[in-house]
């Protein structure tokens, strides 16, 4: 099914009547959390449209709403925006929170890249045979501790700044503090051998915006539980 | 000390591949070192040279550039192919990012076991052929213009030139039902720049043989 016109004029059932950003994706973390984080961290608020239900997804199909039948979807001034790379970068551009000129900018998708990486295999954790389990939980806390976070904690340590890029707030630390805690909740020691990045993690945690995301009640998801991966299973199944 | 930017990876195409077409359709010039054996990967990881301990890596302008896309970023607007403005990138941006996924596919295929690959080779087709093409031939039926977006040449005619042309090495007719990427093709190949990079002796590389998969395991394993 092609995606329709309607992409562009707004389909009117879809349009967010509040000019916020609204996001279309499961009730639960996946692709669609870093999108969330950095919307919080922007101090953007937005609204969210659950998916429960394979009929939902397949109207959204039927539509044309979805560019290439996937979500996230996050419909924003007057885009509906679909591949979270993309979205999160059109975030970080519109927000300031993607440095001040090329080369930061380099850093930051370097960074960020190399984080997503490490958030693919927690992503993809909840999904993997019990079998499997302990063995992908270990490759996980293995490259969190030898590839990704000595990176970072060198960063800090070498220019001593707050900030990951130009002394100042970018997506790239929104990125970093979203991973740190939530390889945290796989391994509780995970930082133990870096200081740096201790300090970091209360420093982006005291940010306002951020601040608030992290108390209950904010649009931030739970660890995906089976009952998420179910429902994962259910919509999207082949 | 040529000032060309120089790139590291294996002799083929991999990640890496995106990356030449590029450079090669921004005009260009660039150097290649090949790593050859697993030595080769672990000298440049142990003198600091991989920031994440991977390739691709990209020295240029005095950075040591990994992550392909982060490369691809940098390259796409040092060189104005990045679109004019944050929504004309949004639209590059979600055009590319879905080649990826598609490269992805066919990148992949080669090191499929030998009893997935004719389902693997089908999901290949499917999704070619039903989610990705006709997003893109419906994109330039709409506006009628030359190019994906914004009536100018950019990052997304690159990538998906580069990613048609794969695409028909799999299954040669995959166009079939795709006029307007039949006429894509044929005018973004005869872009001067892509034109030559299309011509033999270029640095554009073949396709992975499955006779090499072995030699690659060994460097990457």
């Amino acid at each position: 099914m092609l995606f329709s016109a309607s992409y562009f004029s707004g389909n009117r059932e879809l349009r967010s009547m509040s000019g916020k950003p609204r996001l279309t994706y499961l009730n639960g973390r996946g692709r669609m959390e870093t999108i969330r984080w950095l919307l919080a961290a922007a101090g953007v608020e937005f609204e969210e449209n659950f998916l429960e239900t394979r009929e939902q997804y397949e109207k959204l199909i039927k539509d044309g709403v979805l560019m290439f039948q996937q979500v996230p979807l996050v419909e924003i001034d007057g885009m509906k925006m679909v591949q979270t790379r993309a979205i999160l970068s059109y975030v970080a551009g519109k927000y300031n929170l993607y440095g001040k000129d090329l080369k930061e900018r380099a850093l930051i998708d370097m960074y960020v890249e190399g984080i997503t990486d490490l958030m693919q295999m927690i992503l993809m954790f909840p999904f993997s045979p019990p079998e499997a389990k302990e063995k992908n939980l270990h490759s996980i806390k293995d490259r969190a501790t030898n590839r990704y976070f000595p990176v970072f904690e060198k960063v800090l340590k070498q220019h001593g700044q707050d900030f990951l890029v130009g002394n100042k707030f970018s997506w790239a630390d929104v990125q970093l503090i979203e991973a740190i805690l939530a390889v945290e909740e796989k391994i509780p020691a995970v930082l133990s051998g870096f200081p740096q990045l201790q300090a970091f993690k209360i420093r982006m945690s005291n940010m306002p915006t951020i601040k608030k995301f992290l108390q209950p009640g904010s649009p931030r998801k739970p660890p995906p539980d089976e009952s998420y991966v179910e429902t994962v299973l259910k919509i999207f199944k082949k | 000390m040529s000032g060309k930017p120089k790139l590291h990876y294996f002799n083929g195409r991999g990640r890496m591949e995106s990356i030449r077409w590029l450079l090669a359709a921004a005009g260009v010039e660039f150097e290649e070192c090949f790593l050859e054996t697993k030595d080769d990967l672990t000298k440049l990881q142990k003198d600091g040279s991989l920031l994440f301990q991977q390739v691709p890596m990209v020295e240029i302008d005095g950075m040591k550039m990994a992550q392909s896309r982060a490369i691809g970023n940098y390259i796409a607007a040092k060189y104005n192919l990045y679109g004019k403005d944050l929504k004309e990138r949004a639209l590059i941006d979600m055009y590319v990012e879905a080649i990826i996924d598609l490269n992805e596919l066919l990148m992949t295929h080669p090191f499929q076991p030998a009893d997935k690959k004719e389902q693997h080779f089908a999901t290949i087709v499917d999704k070619a052929t039903n989610r990705y093409f006709p997003v893109y031939e419906k994109v330039l039926k709409d506006h009628g213009q030359d190019f994906l977006v914004g009536n100018r040449f950019s990052r997304a005619d690159v990538q998906l030139l580069e990613t048609i042309l794969m695409a028909e090495e799999c299954k040669p007719d995959i166009l079939a039902k795709f006029p307007l990427l039949q006429s894509f093709k044929a005018r973004i190949s005869n872009i001067p720049t892509i034109k030559k990079f299309l011509q033999p002796g270029s640095q554009r590389k073949p396709p992975l043989q499955e006779k090499d998969v072995p030699k690659l395991m060994k460097i990457f394993h």
